[in-house]
């Protein structure tokens, strides 16, 4: 187990460094460069010299190079400084936004508690609701509760969630006013009051984002379960006279959560994806929206950072998943 | 009179798949939806045609409520909602099976040489790997805003948006097929006729054609039937962020999008399109479900 998760470790790198430089070549070809965003008055001189300072003027591998350096270790070394008060990445040249000409990562590490939150509670919420509806869909298979569950199952998997978002919108909050339309990132919580406002104005996301996630979840579990109810260890488990109760919910649930656990950490950064719509039409000021700006502004360093962020997300999980099967799953060994 | 008379006819392959798919009760329903909407947006635009107005009358037609003349009301400068809705559900299908067809072709060529090829096995193998790491909505909306304007330039900003994101959905969704596909070869690959077939010297392109591919179709069939809701959410999506296709050539994505500033005075008209994407994905989704139920002849007969 442990030289399989060292070899997949090690084969995540390679994998990785490709997905950067594809990464950085399809945003390097941008139409919009910051070259084209200079008035055409500034003579020729300055405007060699305002390359120079951009560091736009190089040729593409030196950028790409130093744009992995500035990934992999400005940054992180800058991340050190600021928690311990260091001063080890003094005078070393940073991922700069174009749009606000600051450092990328303290604006992105200021988006993503909003992300998190919204996202992180989603998600749980997806995963509470799933569960239970997979469970017992599975073991009262072709019951109404299975028919109704597998149906709304299959609406919520094929409903995209900006429009089942548009719905609770104009319900909930245009129709009935229960919530607010609009995410207030500025909110913070100090006492009781601000915390209702903050569960109210969480409710919409959490609950489209959750609703998907768990229609999608529902299904995996569903199916699992229906899969090992028909094993073997079920019946002599049954024989031996356990209740009902032991029977599903320890033998057989146990075994269904394999597949589900990892299905539940592959999906993670998948729901970072599906977070840039949420984010956008609710208005949370996460990474999502951070991205869809970046790319609207043609801000080149927050979009190839944003997207390698993303893309590094789903190689861990992807690799998590991989080795919490083999954890979970005795039978499933990969040396 | 001989006894071979009493024999009931074997029942074709067909009719045995028509059968059981018809027992699926959601496909059936999915069947019909699926029908009506693409009747909609094939035959609706020789059965309604909005009426001709000049534009002063154009200007004082904006916002509508659904009336006789307009069915669906009107848009915010006085367009035909119910006009829109179909011309923009053409184009939503089309994208659909046409970044559908592109994948899976796509996704069966990597597929079988992959399974059929030791060799390109590994190779091909990492790539698809890559590409499922890749954090495709994010490269999807680059991409989009990278080249838009130079494909417009070349083709007409319709073309241009068309082309653009169909390719670009194509070559970012083959990865599942492909995968489906290696793992059929690899398996059929052993099998004897296919050894046979080698043994009297028929050559690989032959063998594959012939022997192979006809094997992998029900799987790829499950895998298109998916694939078309997937190219039509992800479509939907772009155009919903305001990166797909320009206003005055919408899918059902864009209506909404346009639909989206006028959500609280007139949500119908985010209601249809998103009703109208729904209902598409779910029909499509469902006949998949029919279909993998039905093409699997374990399945079948049960």
């Amino acid at each position: 187990m442990l030289t399989f998760t060292l070899r997949r470790l090690l084969l995540a790198i390679p994998t990785l460094l490709l997905i950067s430089l594809v990464i950085f070549l399809l945003v390097d070809l941008a139409p919009g460069s910051p070259a084209s965003e200079i008035p055409l008055t500034v003579p020729p001189e300055v405007r060699e010299k305002i390359l120079e300072s951009l560091g736009v003027n190089q040729p593409i591998y030196v950028r790409y190079l130093l744009w992995l350096k500035q990934f992999f270790w400005v940054e992180p070394l800058n991340g050190f400084d600021a928690l311990f008060g260091t001063t080890h990445a003094d005078g070393m040249q940073r991922i700069i936004s174009y749009q606000t000409r600051s450092p990328v990562f303290p604006l992105i590490a200021e988006r993503l508690p909003q992300t998190l939150t919204v996202i992180g509670t989603a998600y749980l919420v997806g995963i509470l609701i799933a569960l239970p509806i997979g469970i017992y869909s599975a073991y009262k298979q072709y019951s109404l509760f299975d028919q109704f569950g597998t149906m709304f199952a299959m609406i919520g998997f094929s409903v995209p969630t900006f429009f089942s978002g548009t719905v609770f919108i104009l319900v909930f909050a245009v129709w009935l006013g229960w919530f607010p339309t609009k995410y207030d990132t500025t909110l913070t919580v100090t006492d009781w009051d601000s915390f209702i406002k903050q569960v109210k104005q969480m409710a919409m996301p959490v609950m489209v984002l959750g609703l998907a996630n768990a229609a999608a979840i529902s299904r995996y579990m569903r199916s699992s379960m229906l899969e090992n109810m028909k094993q073997d260890y079920v019946r002599t488990a049954r024989a031996k006279g356990m209740s009902e109760r032991t029977v599903v919910l320890k033998h057989v649930l146990r075994n269904s959560l394999i597949p589900v656990v990892t299905i539940i950490a592959l999906g993670i950064p998948s729901i970072f994806g599906g977070a840039i719509i949420t984010e956008n039409l609710f208005g949370v000021n996460g990474i999502g929206a951070a991205l869809i700006g970046a790319i609207r502004g043609n801000d080149l360093p927050m979009v190839q950072t944003l997207a390698f962020i993303f893309a590094i997300l789903i190689v861990t999980f992807n690799l998590i998943a991989d080795v919490l099967y083999g954890l979970l799953d005795p039978r499933i060994r990969y040396d | 009179m001989t006894d071979t008379t009493a024999l009931d006819k074997p029942e074709s392959q067909i009719t045995a798949i028509w059968r059981q798919f018809r027992q699926h009760k959601g496909a059936v329903f999915g069947l019909c939806v699926l029908g009506f909407l693409v009747a909609f947006v094939l035959l609706g635009p020789f059965l309604w045609e909005a009426p001709e107005l000049t534009t002063t009358q154009q200007i004082l037609n904006k916002n509508k409520p659904p009336s006789f003349v307009h069915p669906m009301g009107t848009d915010q400068i006085g367009r035909d909602m119910l006009e829109r809705m179909i011309s923009a559900g053409m184009v939503s299908l089309a994208v659909g099976f046409i970044a559908m067809l592109i994948a899976i072709f796509f996704g069966t060529f990597i597929g079988v040489m992959a399974g059929y090829f030791k060799r390109l096995d590994g190779p091909l193998m990492r790539l698809t790997d890559m590409f499922l790491a890749l954090p495709l909505i994010p490269l999807l909306l680059v991409m989009v805003m990278l080249f838009r304007d130079k494909i417009a330039k070349v083709v007409g900003p319709e073309m241009g948006a068309f082309i653009l994101i169909v390719f670009a959905i194509g070559m970012t969704s083959w990865m599942h097929a492909a995968r489906i596909v290696r793992g059929e070869v690899l398996a059929l690959k052993e099998r004897e006729y296919v050894l046979a077939a080698r043994s009297i010297g028929a050559p690989s392109r032959r063998i594959i054609l012939r022997h192979i591919l006809p094997n992998v179709l029900s799987p790829v069939m499950v895998a298109a039937t998916l694939g078309v809701a997937e190219a039509i959410i992800t479509e939907s999506v772009l155009s919903f962020l305001g990166l797909g296709f320009p206003p005055d050539f919408p899918t059902w994505g864009r209506l909404l999008h346009d639909g989206l500033s006028y959500m609280q005075l007139y949500p119908e008209r985010v209601i249809w399109p998103g009703l109208a994407i729904s209902l598409t994905v779910l029909s499509v989704n469902y006949i998949g479900d029919g279909l993998r139920d039905a093409l699997d002849p374990k399945a079948r007969g049960r």
